[in-house]
């Protein structure tokens, strides 16, 4: 009965390759928790209220902290956010209400095209626009870099939560005699905003993540500054610094950044899904 | 009644086409000035992003060309990358990002297939949701926390257990051979496949769960194991799949810290995955801030526009390839 054999072949076959998918589910997620565990263990015994509230020390002293990369951080997200968030929000506006019009499909194509063009990229443009004129690196530098990084995750969350508001809303709401400009502004908007608004910190988290375009925009500094036109601190050249240091105290104050920087992305990254699950179902 | 209520309905819907004030304002761009300004307002910041890709392509031109005139195509198939002589070819950068993009797609491929055909396919409801929420986390992590997991985890790992291993056992091989540094192709790789591999997973697992359970069904009804009827929707989730791979590989061509931080910066070509080597992202963040002549920074300013145009082009394929299966499948059923 070589047609049981078979079978059962088939069927043990079957169990394999599930068990192999089951596998690869896990193989990916061990990564995952070896960088918890690893960004916990190394990077928790640096944290403390000074590693937070003091300066740098000079290489070979152990202690400081990164006041000054988390000030730069904060300004840098600050200018970016002031020309992602108008320009994304106004341009998602603008695809939600054309979704089919040509000049929104190539608009809501290049969005696409510019998510996926590679940081370091947008760092290049940046030094091109903003540092080659000044003549130096800057803090508006590192700002406009992670401005233009903003700009297609801002519009395409902007996009995709007013597209969610029934479109009965905005027909209710003209249907009272109110202009569309008052329907977008002050009914449908306000019904997309928890969506919007934590797809803007998911942004911002992305931005606060990124350090490749702020090598050469930004360019990083060990002192206090909070000026907009001198090179400025921030949490991620910190990391990037300390890490290739020769100094081992330094090795975990690269961690203990690391540490405040996944927990801040993770927070928003959870926050984001809880809000935009309540909002599909 | 009932029968005039009906009657009365389009009635109604009629008079309001006929009105020009209502359908005025159904339609975009109707004669009220708040809207007029509105309108053209927020198309204004739609044409800012258009604008705004196309200055990008423009400044990089531009301020490249110093470069392009004097190397011309040399540029892409020389590898001499001189700063002392003002010699600048980029063949190692280009071959060092596609090599470990490579490497990082044939790890990252087969896991992430095999978490898309679990979630979508194997998975108990009350599963699905955590689990692709975890492998989706992978793609928030920074990249700059990778690669600080990468100096002080993966490289000694890879130096101390894996490379010493491979070299033992497969070192016949090409690709295993040289001493094992642990900064390389091998760990810039794995790297990539970790980070590209939420993206296609998720893609995968999106368009598998589009083919209709007919299919499954028929497959089941036919006699089919569990696996097989996993062949059929995987047949059918093809071209999402090869979509969902060109999107990776174009972010893991264009990353940047993670890979620098673990592949040791040398712009050499080799096929061994010991080696270290350099990419186009690295040698940007490493080079950059100390190109002292313009030629040096025109020929950087080149590679940048190089990775703008390969990551374009990736991208436009994919989202081209994703669009018409997802319109397929939509039109279809």
């Amino acid at each position: 009965m070589a047609s049981i054999y078979y079978y059962r072949w088939r069927r043990t076959k079957s169990h394999i390759m599930a068990a192999l998918c089951f596998a690869s589910a896990l193989i990916a997620l061990i990564p995952l928790f070896l960088i918890f565990y690893y960004t916990m263990s190394k990077g928790l015994s640096s944290i403390n209220w000074s590693f937070f509230t003091q300066m740098p020390k000079p290489a070979g002293e152990t202690g400081g902290g990164m006041a000054n990369a988390l000030i730069g951080t904060g300004i840098l997200i600050a200018i970016g956010s002031s020309i992602g968030l108008p320009v994304g929000i106004l341009a998602g506006i603008y695809l939600s209400a054309h979704r089919t019009t040509l000049f929104s499909r190539i608009v809501r194509f290049l969005t696409e095209v510019l998510n996926g063009i590679p940081s370091i990229v947008i760092g290049v443009v940046a030094y091109i626009l903003v540092v080659i004129p000044m003549k130096r690196f800057s803090a508006l530098a590192g700002g406009v870099s992670l401005g233009i990084l903003m700009i297609p995750l801002v519009t395409r969350t902007a996009e995709e939560m007013l597209n969610l508001i029934p479109q009965s809303y905005r027909e209710a709401s003209l249907g009272l005699g109110i202009s569309r400009w008052k329907t977008t502004l002050f009914v449908i908007l306000p019904a997309a905003f928890k969506g919007i608004f934590t797809g803007i910190l998911l942004s911002i988290a992305r931005a606060a993540g990124e350090t490749a375009p702020l090598l050469f925009t930004a360019l990083g500094n060990r002192f206090w500054s909070t000026q907009l036109d001198q090179p400025i601190a921030s949490l991620t050249v910190f990391i990037y610094d300390y890490s290739k240091a020769p100094f081992d105290d330094w090795n975990r104050q690269a961690w203990a950044a690391a540490l405040v920087l996944i927990v801040l992305v993770m927070l928003i990254n959870i926050i984001f899904r809880i809000v935009t699950r309540k909002r599909y179902a | 009644m009932i029968s005039s209520t009906e009657e009365e309905i389009p009635n109604i819907t009629s008079d309001a086409a006929k009105s020009s004030s209502l359908s005025g304002l159904l339609k975009p761009g109707g004669k009220n000035l708040g809207d007029f300004i509105f309108e053209n307002t927020t198309r204004l910041f739609a044409f800012l992003v258009l604008s705004l890709v196309l200055l990008m392509a423009y400044e990089m031109f531009t301020k490249s060309l110093p470069s392009i005139n004097r190397f011309g195509w040399s540029f892409i198939s020389s590898s001499t990358w001189d700063p002392v002589h003002d010699q600048f070819g980029a063949l190692p950068f280009i071959f060092g990002t596609l090599f470990s993009s490579l490497i990082g797609l044939m790890i990252a491929l087969p896991l992430s297939v095999g978490i898309a055909i679990f979630l979508s396919e194997l998975c108990p409801q009350w599963l699905e949701h955590p689990v692709s929420l975890l492998v989706e986390l992978l793609a928030a992590i920074p990249s700059i926390v990778y690669g600080l997991f990468g100096i002080f985890v993966m490289t000694p790992w890879l130096r101390d257990t894996v490379e010493p291993f491979l070299g033992d056992h497969l070192g016949f091989i090409p690709l295993f051979t040289g001493p094992p540094y642990g900064f390389g192709m091998l760990a810039a790789g794995l790297i990539l496949s970790l980070m590209i591999l939420p993206i296609i997973a998720s893609i995968s697992r999106d368009v598998m769960k589009a083919i209709p359970g007919s299919l499954r069904e028929a497959a089941f009804a036919l006699g089919a194991t569990k696996w097989e009827a996993i062949k059929i929707v995987l047949s059918g989730s093809k071209s999402g799949i090869l979509g969902a791979t060109l999107l990776g590989l174009g972010r893991a061509v264009g990353e940047t810290m993670a890979v620098t931080m673990v592949i040791g910066n040398r712009p050499s070509i080799s096929f061994s995955l010991f080696d270290p080597g350099h990419t186009m992202a690295s040698v940007l963040a490493n080079e950059f801030t100390e190109a002292t002549s313009e030629l040096y920074t025109s020929s950087l300013i080149e590679i940048a526009l190089l990775l703008f145009i390969l990551t374009i082009v990736l991208n436009a394929a994919a989202r081209f390839i994703v669009w018409s299966v997802t319109k397929k499948y939509q039109a279809e059923y």
